[in-house]
């Protein structure tokens, strides 16, 4: 655990970057600090590794005072990566990677299985060794950084908005990877970013700070988007923070209907019984039970010409999210969403209203936050 | 007669490619002059050019001596330092190496004071000690700017390592020295065709040197 306790940094010209920050980093989770621009997230992380020199209070890694050891080999146990991943020009993919495992004594050959071996963690092809940096892609660039900073297997990750200057898709990717790293890995990460929504998606623990370095809340993201500590944070977190909140739900209490479902190949007769009072549509699917589209039932079940409405996108039953499911019931011109099951194949379809039921009943069993403003506030 | 004349009267003169006023030995003798200057004055400037870069201090200091040294005149300070000391080899390389200093010194600490700061603290940050930053990731990112200074200064060390000859050293300066005072136009041609020979020759030397030392990634190609 890394514990940050009563931490202050001044710089020289007067700024206070950081003002009286305590916050306790659980190990083995990912740990954002989110805010805006200035706001005192880089002095932060960078004092946890001794780039900067607080200015009052300390910092505990597992109960011991950071100043107690070698600064050196304090840094060489906590990875870093940078914005811009900072990899060295002159030096190819693999020996990037190596520097802290060659720094630490290792010999050519292990430093280097080491490297490849990382590289195919992180999502690279191994037949990118040889490259130098300015060969590579902003998203492999990144992908390097974060190689090379796990190459020494340390127990600590600080990472200073590694994925802002890539693109959106990209970002997402990376993103994925770095969850599924850490599922594989369990490192105790510390992630800077300005981007709520990266803080939302990969973050075990949220802290956000205000201008002037200052705690605004800590708390799981769920409970930020449910229970934000006050107006700032709920200004940063955004309009949309309730729909955004649904992300935290699942879908697997939502009650679905199979009922207005049909093969392509169905006769007249089927189209009639598998037709709904609730709505004028069925959702017609390919002989492998893939949703291909609404039509409307009584005109098919007539024998006239029927066309295939688009459903918009399905929702994976009990893997996506409530917000998932309501953005396919939005989207959809009939106004239900179509559950899909692992292989794809349409299991049922719900309709707005019953997901908006279904949202109505987590909001219940949550329950009410609001007890989590009176804490941190 | 003209120039082009004038150089074949000189390299086809007999005696002109052996013996101690032949091309090669005079040649040999103006490299030499030419590699220990630069060689003092890069034991001189690189270290505190990658020291004073590295840290950021002293910068202002540097470009004033810079400066000033630029402006000592590299003929007069040969006359005084002969009449101070007398004939010898010393008079010959303060000069020459008072010349490369300031553009090896000046261009060093810029190079590594341009080497992207990202690039440093990712190194620090990774726990690299601090001559490591410098001889791993400083040096090796800002040496095709450094070479290039070297290359300046030893450009102007070969082209004024002539001098040597007015205190009777060799070196090609030899032909020019003496063909001016012998009135044989052909001879100091000769010696300035070869003086420019051999700088061109250092142009090359370190466009060599730049592929073999400097890292692909860095070169780009
Ligand atoms: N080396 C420095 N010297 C003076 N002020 C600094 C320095 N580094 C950062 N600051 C100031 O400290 C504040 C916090 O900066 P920073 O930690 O970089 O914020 P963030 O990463 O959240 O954008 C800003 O006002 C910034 O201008
Ligand atoms: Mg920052």
């Amino acid at each position: 655990m890394i514990v940050i306790d009563a931490v202050t940094k001044r710089y020289p010209d007067g700024t206070t970057a950081v003002d009286r920050l305590t916050l306790e980093i659980p190990d083995r989770s990912i740990t954002v600090l989110v805010g805006p621009s200035g706001c005192g997230k880089t002095t932060t992380l960078r004092m946890i590794n001794r780039m900067v020199d607080p200015s009052g209070g300390r910092i505990l890694l597992d109960g011991h005072d950071i100043r107690e050891r070698p600064v050196n080999a304090l840094r060489r146990s906590m990875g870093y990566v940078i914005q811009h991943a900072g990899l060295f020009p002159h030096r190819t993919v693999i020996e990037n990677i190596a520097t802290v495992p060659r720094l630490l004594g290792w010999d050519r050959s292990r430093a280097r299985a080491r490297g490849l071996e990382l590289m195919e963690r992180v999502g690279l092809d191994t037949a990118l060794a040889k490259r130098y940096p300015y060969q590579l892609s902003g998203g492999q660039q990144q992908r390097v950084g974060v190689a090379r900073a796990l190459a020494a297997d340390p127990p600590v990750l600080l990472m200073d908005e590694p994925f802002s200057a890539v693109d959106p898709i990209v970002r997402k990717g990376l993103q994925d990877e770095l969850l599924r790293i850490q599922a594989d890995l369990g490192k105790t990460v510390v992630f800077v970013t300005h981007d709520i929504d990266e803080a939302i998606k990969l973050g075990d623990m949220v802290a956000v700070l205000r201008e002037g370095g200052r705690l605004a809340q800590y708390a799981p993201p769920a409970e930020l988007l449910s229970a934000p500590a006050d107006e700032f944070v709920e200004d940063f977190l955004g309009a949309d923070r309730g729909i955004r909140h649904l992300s935290f739900f699942g879908t697997e209490g939502l009650e679905l209907t199979a009922e207005p479902i049909v093969a392509e190949d169905a006769t007249t007769e089927q189209v009639r019984a598998h037709t709904i009072p609730q709505t004028p549509y069925v959702l017609v699917t390919d002989t492998e039970g893939r949703p291909r589209g609404w039509t409307h039932a009584a005109d098919r079940a007539a024998g006239l010409p029927t066309e295939l409405l688009p459903y918009g996108h399905a929702f994976t039953y009990g893997q996506d999210s409530l917000r998932a499911a309501l953005d396919s019931a939005v989207l959809s011109p009939t106004g239900w969403a179509v559950a899909v099951d692992a292989e794809g194949r349409a299991i049922g379809v719900a309709a707005q209203e019953t997901i908006a039921a279904a949202i109505r009943g987590a909001h219940a069993t949550v329950g009410p936050r609001d007890s989590v403003r009176g804490v941190l506030a | 007669m003209n120039l082009f004349g004038y150089a074949q009267q000189f390299f086809d003169a007999p005696g002109r490619w052996s013996g101690a006023d032949g091309i090669p030995q005079r040649l040999l003798e103006h490299v030499q002059y030419s590699a220990v200057a630069l060689l003092i004055a890069m034991v001189i400037a690189l270290p505190v050019g990658l020291l004073t870069g590295h840290t950021g201090r002293g910068g202002n200091a540097l470009s004033v001596l810079a400066t000033a040294a630029r402006a000592l005149p590299s003929f007069g300070l040969l006359v005084l330092l002969t009449i101070l000391m007398g004939l010898g080899m010393t008079p010959v390389m303060v000069p020459l190496v008072a010349l490369a200093v300031p553009p090896i010194l000046v261009t060093t600490y810029e190079a590594i004071r341009a080497v992207d700061p990202a690039l440093v603290d990712a190194a620090r940050g990774m726990g690299l000690p601090r001559w490591r930053v410098l001889a791993q990731v400083e040096l090796p990112v800002a040496l095709p700017l450094i070479l290039s200074g070297i290359r300046s200064g030893a450009i102007q060390i070969v082209s004024t390592a002539t001098i040597a000859a007015y205190v009777s050293f060799g070196g090609l300066g030899r032909y020019i020295v003496d063909g001016l005072s012998q009135v044989d136009y052909a001879k100091v041609v000769g010696g300035a065709i070869l003086v420019a020979a051999l700088a061109l020759a250092t142009l090359g030397f370190f466009w060599a040197l730049n592929k073999v030392l400097v890292s692909p990634g860095v070169r780009r190609r």
